[in-house]
């Protein structure tokens, strides 16, 4: 089953001749243990479709499905409960609170969810050890680097088993090294089973990805084959 | 690729034989770029005759002569590795060609000719991420080599994308949408 289905969706903003179609008859299923990316410019409705979803927005039509329960027919509750426990969301400006520190901002989620404090904080704890950043955990947002502030909230996207993780512009603000780093830990959740959306302008960010699906306009116009092993280009069997 | 100086550079770390160049190179390239035994003679066949390395004259020709590098060699080496390619001529790129004609061929759509090359351009770099996030953490030679091909290929589809834009820009606008009927308010229309 897939994490998240949309089927058909569309969204569309103003009326008549000020009509925006910011997406128009979008298919996307996401597995667990997978990563699609959406690649398109400025514009083509890519963050339109990560907020719808999200569940952040609702479409003007057509289904979206996530763990196969239509968002349709959730109540505010439980579209809330979904977002809280579910679903994780990495923005390209971190999103930190900044009278927190690492560990509190990870921890966060799942206090909100009604995980003791306790509990909460060694989750968070133990989600900083895994990506390297044990060390930081009692510094504040602007005590950290830019690499490290996205990590954290790497950290706070994935803790507590969420399956869903949607990215956008998730390495827009570092350089190629931490940029890489990012994605390899996306690539990690991925493998341990958790479903990603990765939003992009960056061919480098998208080709972590096992799919790559094209927007513009706000229609798919074109998607990635399944990828040959990569022995094929160190074979020198590349066709140039 | 120069394997001339590829080679002055094995040899700068002592003498050695041609096989021994064929898998240090290999090896010390991420295995990258295949090399055969052939090209490696020819080119330290050339190499002597340039005087920039030498051999055991004893020694019959094949895998039990040794090479080592002159003083010449050793000169010609640091010259390469401080001086820049000639990158001031740019060369005739096929892709660029493609897009070019393609605009003024009847009947093409540009957008998809662009989309076409692109998603193959990612095809490939996700090949080559895939090597990457599999061997390249523990292989430094491998991870340069990898990157400088997926910044290449990074760089040609952002190349793509700018032509995409400034095209769509260039174009010459569709039909005029219908002007909007504005409501005029009561109080307006009893003035009119």
């Amino acid at each position: 089953m897939s994490v998240l289905e949309m089927r058909h969706v569309s969204r569309t903003y103003g009326q008549g001749a000020a009509e925006v179609h910011a997406l128009d008859d979008v298919d996307l299923s996401v597995e667990a243990g997978s990563m699609v990316a959406v690649m398109g410019p400025s514009g083509s409705g890519k963050s339109t479709l990560l907020t719808i979803a999200g569940s952040l927005e609702e479409p003007s039509s057509g289904e979206v499905l996530i763990a196969g329960t239509d968002l349709a027919t959730m109540s505010r509750n439980a579209k809330a409960r979904l977002r809280r426990r579910v679903i994780g969301y990495v923005f390209q400006d971190f999103n930190l609170l900044p009278g927190l520190t690492a560990a509190e901002n990870v921890a966060l989620p799942l206090e909100l969810d009604g995980v003791s404090a306790r509990k909460a904080r060694l989750a968070g704890l133990n989600a900083l050890d895994e990506l390297g950043l044990g060390e930081r955990a009692g510094n504040f947002p602007d005590q950290l680097s830019g690499g490290e502030r996205q990590r954290v909230a790497i950290a706070r996207a994935v803790v507590g088993e969420r399956r869903l993780l949607l990215a956008d512009e998730p390495s827009g603000a570092l350089d190629s090294a931490n940029g890489e780093a990012v994605m390899r830990l996306i690539h990690a959740a991925c493998k341990r089973g958790v479903a990603a959306v990765v939003v992009t302008h960056d061919a480098q960010l998208a080709s972590w990805a096992d799919r790559v699906v094209f927007l513009r306009d706000g229609r798919v116009t074109d998607r990635t084959a399944p990828p040959p092993g990569p022995e094929s280009l160190l074979s020198g069997e590349q066709s140039r | 690729m120069s394997v001339r100086h590829a080679l002055l550079a094995l040899l700068s770390e002592g003498p050695k034989y041609g096989l021994q160049l064929r898998e240090e190179f290999e090896a010390r390239t991420g295995e990258v770029w295949p090399l055969n035994v052939g090209q490696v003679y020819t080119t330290l066949q050339r190499l002597e005759r340039d005087g920039l390395v030498e051999s055991d004259d004893t020694a019959p020709d094949g895998p039990q002569k040794s090479f080592r590098i002159t003083a010449e060699g050793h000169h010609e080496l640091a010259s390469w590795l401080r001086t820049p390619p000639d990158l001031a001529t740019p060369p005739r790129d096929d892709l660029v060609m493609k897009v070019l004609v393609a605009m003024r061929v009847p009947g093409v759509n540009v957008p998809d000719v662009v989309q076409a090359h692109r998603r193959y351009l990612v095809e490939l770099m996700q090949q080559w991420t895939r090597i990457k996030e599999a061997e390249a953490e523990s292989d430094l030679a491998l991870a340069l080599a990898v990157d400088a091909e997926l910044f290449r290929l990074d760089a040609v589809i952002r190349w793509l994308d700018a032509a995409d834009a400034r095209i769509k820009r260039a174009a010459p606008p569709g039909p005029k949408a219908p002007e909007p009927r504005i409501r005029r308010s009561r109080s307006t229309r009893i003035a009119r």
